[in-house]
């Protein structure tokens, strides 16, 4: 890994909602690092954190929320602090996002055409109105939409969901970002699209040499897609490893649940698995570890201290007591 | 494009069954004093007169061939003769158009003091939701919106006529000026309402999706709210464009009456009080026709900025 350049590092990140009746700590100090060429896969039930996450990375935390501490660089660029100007500069062209319901996501008042059209002439400076439409229409056809000349003057009602999601593709790459978050891509879709749509994204992502940050309830996805895969519970991320090695070394008591029920490799449409108890109330601070009430494994300790981030392979970082003397408890 | 013409033409076509509905309606209005030669005739006419006036109404006829020629006379501009004291015997046509302009013109000042008022209001009061500027604007419309059109005509009157001397009190003599003060009056209810509308859309639209779609792409925040949001959030009010005229076609009888208009509203009510139905009768039939085209056209508007509705 100490080879690769970093793209982003969040270090901390910490995102509250502020509402009446308390404040919400959705992210509770996030660690996480994306490289070049990447692509890392972000698991976790509904709740966990997982949209906030992304959210934060593009400042765009809906009110009443906020970031309330920690650190996101974007290239070595503090981006918490980043004044709305240099902010928006950033979105679309250096980092772009692919929102989790395609069918939400598009102005309906507005063609195809025109929504493309505004970003690339914003980011590329494209003025002229027939050069114009032939970048969006190339745009069109880099996410594979069949007719593209008669798709930029349809309105988002008139596309299919498959359709919508890959003109969310193109609003996305339209500008060539060196960083892509999709969030939930492909959950509005049905399974036969699904697989084209993460093809598509896994191919325009090798293709123009961007990191990906996919984020998911699916383990499926994430396995087939993602060299990388970070697990995360109640607004932390608990582990963090190469796809390969976590499969074959879950670590977190609640990773080894997720993928209890998950065959093996490569086994498409496994939805994430019932773990005993239910997700914790947000609104608690809790002064241990957050999974404590459902964890098989829970010691003393892990009520009252929060377990600390340790490395216990190369790359494959662990917040769990049972590893916090470093070595693998039982032996392994 | 296509499917906007083929919308246009569903929705006049549309419009045909409620205007003969309407004409229907107002033909009816004849049979409900007893005989309708009372009413189509004024006070001590001659026996000849009476004859005269059945034959040209086609009283004699069933009820039936009455509505067809009514109709037919209708197709014609023909709206029958004044039967009032000081209007005996000119036709209600001639009378209608008279007044017709002005009451256009008031309604048209009216509409654009209530909608360039309402919509930045109801913008500006969303993107400071919760600041003393919108809960101001709050308390405002909901005076304006309390307050009867014609208790607010004489304040009007009272504050910028008589204190201020500003505009003319009332009456047309005072060109353009006179104008203002009517049409703020008739204006002003609506433009409370539209505020409110606008300002409770534009709330919901910036919290949709793809506002923060297009914020993730780096948009400036002007081009997000002026031109996505707004066209967005403009379309309940557009949606209520046919009521809003509904609205204004009531109001304009008060005002009118308020600040001694010659438009149409003020003909009603002299009609009324000389007892000259044929002229009430058509100035009703031309209101109607006026809030169905009202209608009509907002239908229309709303089709050309909405592509969703031009399926249905
Ligand atoms: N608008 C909001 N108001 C209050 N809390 C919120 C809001 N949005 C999200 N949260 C909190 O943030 C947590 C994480 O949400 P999110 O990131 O959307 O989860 P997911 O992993 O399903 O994408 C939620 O469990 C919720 O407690
Ligand atoms: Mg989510």
């Amino acid at each position: 890994m100490s080879g690769k350049k970093a793209v982003l590092e969040i270090k901390g990140l910490r995102t509250q909602f502020f509402l009446r009746e308390g404040v919400v700590t959705a992210l509770d100090g996030i660690d996480l690092t994306i490289y070049e060429n990447e692509s890392v896969g972000i698991v976790g039930e509904t709740g966990c954190g997982k949209s906030m996450t992304a959210y934060s990375i593009l400042r765009l935390v809906p009110h009443p929320g906020r970031i309330t501490a920690g650190s996101i660089r974007y290239k070595g660029i503090e981006l918490t602090t980043l004044d709305q100007d240099r902010m928006r500069s950033v979105r679309g062209t250096k980092i772009s996002m692919i929102f989790q319901d395609a069918s939400t996501a598009l102005d309906p008042v507005f063609t195809v055409g025109d929504q493309l059209g505004e970003v690339i002439s914003l980011h590329q400076r494209v003025y002229d109105k027939k050069a114009l439409q032939k970048k969006v229409i190339e745009a069109l056809m880099l996410v594979r939409i069949a007719a593209p000349e008669k798709v930029i003057t349809m309105y988002p009602h008139e596309l299919s969901g498959g359709m919508k999601q890959r003109v969310m593709i193109a609003l996305a790459l339209s500008c060539s970002p060196s960083m892509l978050i999709a969030d939930e891509p492909t959950t509005a879709l049905d399974v036969t699209i699904q697989g084209q749509i993460l093809k598509l994204l896994k191919a325009l992502v090798a293709k123009t040499g961007s990191s990906m940050m996919l984020i998911t309830h699916n383990l499926g996805i994430v396995a087939e897609t993602c060299d990388r895969i970070c697990v995360m519970y109640a607004g932390r991320i608990v582990e963090d490893a190469e796809t390969f090695e976590l499969f074959e070394r879950p670590s977190h008591p609640y990773t080894v649940g997720l993928l209890s029920a998950f065959p093996k490799l490569g086994v498409k449409q496994a939805e994430l698995p019932v773990i005993r108890g239910t997700v914790p109330n947000l609104m608690k601070p809790f002064k241990g570890c957050s999974f404590v009430d459902r964890c098989d494994k829970a010691m003393e300790v892990c009520a009252h201290k929060r377990p600390p981030r340790v490395e216990v392979s190369p790359g494959h970082f662990v917040s769990c007591h049972l590893w916090s003397g470093g070595e693998r408890p039982g032996g392994t | 494009m296509a499917d906007l013409v083929a919308y246009i033409l569903r929705k006049v076509i549309l419009a045909i069954p409620v205007v003969l509905l309407a004409t229907l309606i107002v033909f009816l209005m004849l049979f409900m004093t007893g005989d309708p030669i009372n009413v189509l005739s004024p006070p001590h006419a001659s026996v000849e007169q009476l004859d005269a006036l059945r034959e040209k109404y086609g009283l004699n006829e069933p009820v039936y061939v009455q509505y067809g020629l009514f109709l037919w006379q209708l197709l014609h501009g023909d709206l029958g003769v004044s039967v009032g004291f000081f209007t005996r015997d000119l036709e209600v046509g001639d009378l209608i158009a008279d007044r017709l302009p002005r009451t256009l013109e008031l309604m048209a000042i009216g509409l654009t003091i209530s909608y360039s008022i309402g919509i930045p209001l109801g913008i500006f009061s969303a993107l400071r939701h919760n600041s003393l500027g919108d809960r101001s604007v709050m308390v405002f419309t909901l005076l304006a919106y309390a307050m009867p059109s014609f208790w607010l005509g004489i304040l009007f009157m009272w504050l910028f006529a008589v204190e201020l001397s500003w505009l003319p009190i009332e009456g047309t003599t005072g060109g353009f000026a006179s104008i203002i003060l009517p049409a703020m009056t008739l204006g002003i209810g609506n433009a409370a309402l539209t505020t409110r509308m606008m300002r409770s859309s534009m709330l919901e639209v910036i919290r949709q999706d793809y506002i923060t779609q297009l914020r993730s792409r780096g948009l400036p925040e002007r081009e997000i709210i002026y031109k996505h949001a707004v066209k967005n959030a403009i379309l309940p009010v557009i949606t209520v464009i046919g009521l809003d005229i509904g609205w204004f076609v009531a109001g304009s009888v008060v005002v009118e009456t308020v600040f001694s208009w010659p438009g149409i509203g003020r003909l009603i009510t002299d009609s009324i009080s000389n007892a000259d139905f044929p002229v009430v009768r058509g100035c009703i039939l031309v209101l109607a026709l006026f809030v169905i085209a009202g209608n009509l056209v907002a239908d229309i508007l709303y089709a050309y900025v909405d592509p969703r509705v031009r399926l249905g």
